[in-house]
């Protein structure tokens, strides 16, 4: 299992051995003066303020709506529960056109905040889901017992048993707004990835776009650093002694009913309705013509299967990692862990240069713009966030019934496949819709790898909204939406069968 | 095990779906608007049987591409959609030289002075502002007073745009770098948050009263009008003062890689390109989305805008405006970049 962790580790950290040695070849002198310059501190106040603000946002909205769907009576909760996943699912650029298409008011910080809080909330709602799914009932029910308010038991023990849930997601949700690109573009919003890609555009200088990289990367490693600290200042998640997972009563919301499906018709609204209404507008106004040989059938085929294979690859990976790290804790097993979540800060331009430079130099060109090497690019892009959906059901599987079957002579593989699998199943499926929904939307690596002559959903909507062709952008953008709607309705309804099926395992 | 089993099988599938190849095909890496691009390719592979595989993206992507990919490159052709990529592939020695003939379709002012690259279409960079934000008369003439501190809050540019180096370069050559780098930063203050990364943003922001006026390559404002008809353009165009310094022409060119397998097709594309056949799509708009100015083969624009040989632009050459390194390093020191 370590070995398999290190060599996924390995693969995931090869497009920074790149940037490395691109960055040497600019010289330490030249990095300083890009680095030094005055511009640099307007991107490095522009986007550690953006990370703040949207993150706090994110933590709050993200939480609540987890708790709400999987705590309480809402009504209509298997609708919800998959209507506040999909805006993940919506590229951050689609947003930001429909919204600025709306009002000159969604522009520069504000925009940003708004798009970029409405497209990454459900980071932290999915995890922190998938903890109160499989977290012990048994703790909020003893506060419960002993007289302490719904709202009480919420802030002092719920939030206690997801706080690793919570947290995990605000790390996600940091290195997308690291590593975003194209929502900013839109808005107006310069950080250190736009100005990669304006350096990268103007200079056409890759080893300073690889410089500047460096400098996310840093960022992303001090944002890891304080996330590490935080954990461990984390205590330990209590369970009672039963070994059944139980069903957790619901909270009844009573005469709150009404606000609380308001409010979540309004974050639907903001998050989903928007963005659809905007481009269901374009696709009968406006007119440039059409490109040939483009099928939106086509390119939506491509764009799933894509997806699909780096979604499967990312699951089947994360797998030992997360053992690794959570059944086997060790300086190793936290580093090998931690330290993938640095690719996530590298935007996918570079990850895309680095796969190039790779196969053109090492590997005779072999691979080069084919399917496979783009489900790589994808599959290390976001790894972190396949990662983060099983350990987190992992850490919440009790490993006695691994230890059980161990005891009754199953082999290692068996208790794999039979016990520890079916258990973390929620945070499997979690897994493959985050990396599924986030490789539909990949942009910049896709414009580098993608085979020559095939489109994807997300390329053909930039192609034509950087023409300002919004009516044939529009229907690519309403059929990645529909796209991304499957797996979110797939990991809702999974949620939803979870408790009985956890029961039957043993 | 299994998982890895599926996605072979799966990746093999698409791997075998891409575009079909029955006799000659060659690769072309398309910077330009793929509108146009679209057109011109889809008019060539009909009249000459020769299948173009089109992989699109922004220009400056694909030159690094390219570079990255070194004497592998699978790319026989690239269109760019102005000059300082060409000459940028032209200073890693990436590119093979054009046909005579072909070279002498073109005017040569806006062809590669060493001819490794063909001109094949041109654009000129005007200001589009919102007449209810600032009336005609008050807009600056020359290029200058751009950086007059009675502009602030009102100007909107795009310093990364490809489109933005020409202009500065032009004032560079003009006034001197020291007035340039000077120029910049008024124009810097003047702009504060409007400062876009693009000329479409530029275009789509003025024409929506987000500010009062911007400079951008006059054919954003024509392929906005067409996209979101008359009646909701709410901004102008106005050109600069003759042979100022802001009235730039910008140059959109092909090459032929000198690595390319397939170079008597990749010839024949170029010719294509600035023949009649392609000049005539460049110059209709309904066909090309285009609204640039053809410049080969006699062939005028059928656009609805000021033609080509009436405009009076500042006096500069493609190659004194070279790869834009000098106009990136102005506007880095003034903190634009």
């Amino acid at each position: 299992m370590t070995a398999v962790s290190v060599l996924v580790v390995a693969v995931l950290l090869a497009p920074l051995v790149f940037l490395l040695l691109e960055s040497s070849g600019v010289g330490v002198s030249a990095v300083a003066r890009l680095v030094w310059r005055p511009f640099t501190a307007t991107l490095l106040w522009n986007t550690v303020r953006l990370a703040v603000v949207v993150t706090a946002l994110c933590a709050v909205i993200g939480t609540l709506a987890a708790w709400f769907v999987e705590r309480t009576d809402l009504p209509g909760r298997r609708l919800w529960a998959v209507l506040v996943v999909v805006p993940f699912a919506i590229p951050d650029f689609v947003v930001s056109f429909g919204w600025a298409s709306l009002s000159t008011w969604v522009e520069g910080f504000r925009g940003a905040v708004l798009v970029m809080t409405l497209g990454t909330y459900p980071l932290v709602y999915l995890p922190v889901a998938a903890a109160l799914r499989s977290a012990d009932p048994a703790m909020e029910e003893a506060s419960r017992s002993l007289g302490v308010g719904p709202v009480r038991t919420f802030l002092r023990v719920t939030l206690g048993q997801v706080r690793g849930a919570v947290l995990g997601g605000c790390l996600l949700v940091v290195l997308v707004l690291l590593a975003e690109y194209g929502a900013f573009e839109i808005l107006g919003y310069q950080t250190f990835t736009t100005e990669i890609f304006t350096e990268f555009q103007l200079s056409f200088n890759v080893q300073t776009a690889c410089a500047l990289s460096l400098v996310l990367v840093a960022l992303s490693v001090v944002v890891l650093g304080g996330d590490a600290a935080a954990s461990r200042a984390r205590g330990r998640v209590a369970r009672s002694g039963a070994l059944a997972q139980r069903v957790a009563r619901r909270n009844r919301l009573g005469r709150w009913a009404v606000p609380v499906v308001l409010a979540f018709a309004i974050l639907a609204g903001l998050a989903l309705g928007v963005p659809v209404a905007a481009n269901v507008y374009w696709l009968f106004e406006g007119g440039a013509p059409a490109l040939s040989g483009v099928s939106l059938l086509d390119a939506g085929w491509h764009t799933a299967l894509y997806g699909g294979a780096a979604a499967l690859v990312d699951t089947v990976a994360a797998v030992p990692v997360a053992l690794l790290a959570v059944r086997h804790p060790s300086a190793l097993s936290r580093l090998l862990e931690r330290s993938t979540y640095v690719v996530l800060a590298m935007p996918g331009l570079v990850v895309a240069l680095a796969l190039t430079y790779v196969t053109e130099h090492y590997g005779g060109g072999f691979g080069y713009q084919t399917a496979p090497l783009l489900v790589l690019a994808y599959a290390i892009l976001f790894f972190p966030l396949a990662l983060t959906g099983v350990r987190a059901s992992l850490a919440h599987a009790p490993v006695r019934y691994e230890e059980i079957a161990r005891s009754l002579g199953k082999r290692r593989g068996a208790v794999l496949l039979r016990v520890t699998l079916p258990m973390v199943a929620p945070g499997l499926a979690a897994a493959f819709a985050l990396v599924f929904l986030s490789a539909v939307t990949e942009l910049t690596a896709t414009l580098v790898l993608v085979p020559t002559g095939v489109q994807t959903l997300a390329t053909q909507f930039w192609a034509y909204q950087q023409n300002l062709s919004y009516a044939q952008a529009a229907p690519f953008a309403l059929v990645i939406i529909a796209v991304a709607c499957v797996p979110s309705y797939v990991i809702a309804r999974r949620f939803d069968r979870l408790p009985s099926q956890t029961e039957a395992a043993p | 095990m299994l998982a890895a089993g599926v996605t072979g099988a799966v990746l093999a599938a698409c791997g075998s779906s891409g575009p079909g190849r029955h006799g000659p095909a060659i690769t072309l890496y398309n910077g330009q608007h793929e509108q146009t691009t679209d057109a011109i390719v889809a008019a060539f592979e009909k009249k000459t049987g020769i299948t173009v595989d089109v992989r699109s993206g922004t220009e400056d992507t694909l030159a690094n591409q390219i570079v990255t990919e070194g004497a592998r490159t699978p790319a026989d052709v690239v269109l760019t959609e102005n000059s300082p990529a060409l000459e940028y592939l032209q200073s890693k020695g990436l590119l093979a030289k054009v046909d005579p003939a072909t070279l002498a379709r073109t005017d040569r002012r806006y062809d590669s002075p060493r001819g490794d690259w063909v001109g094949v279409s041109a654009r000129v960079s005007v200001l589009i502002y919102d007449p209810s934000l600032i009336a005609r008369s008050a807009l600056p003439t020359t290029v200058l007073q751009m950086a007059d501190p009675r502009y602030a809050g009102k100007l909107a540019i795009a310093a990364g745009e490809t489109d933005f180096q020409p202009v500065v370069e032009a004032v560079a050559r003009a006034d001197g770098k020291a007035a340039a780098l000077r120029w910049l930063r008024g124009i810097k203050a003047n702009a504060g948050p409007h400062t876009f990364s693009s000329d479409e943003a530029v275009t789509a922001e003025v024409n929506r009263g987000a500010v009062a006026f911007g400079i951008v390559n006059q054919y954003y404002w024509y392929r906005l009008r067409a996209e979101i008809g008359r009646s909701r353009m709410h901004s102008a165009i106005a050109y600069f003062a003759p042979r100022d310094p802001g009235y730039v022409v910008d140059v959109s060119g092909a090459a032929v890689l000198a690595s390319s397998h397939h170079r008597a097709a990749a010839q024949r594309f170029l010719a294509f390109l600035v023949g009649k056949d392609g000049q005539s799509i460049i110059a209709d708009p309904a066909v090309s989305a285009s609204f640039e100015y053809p410049i080969g083969s006699g062939v005028t624009t059928m656009a609805p805008e000021r033609p080509f040989d009436q405009l009076q632009p500042y006096p500069v050459t493609v190659g004194q405006l070279g790869d834009g390194s000098n106009a990136v390093a102005l506007l880095q020191e003034a903190g634009l970049l």
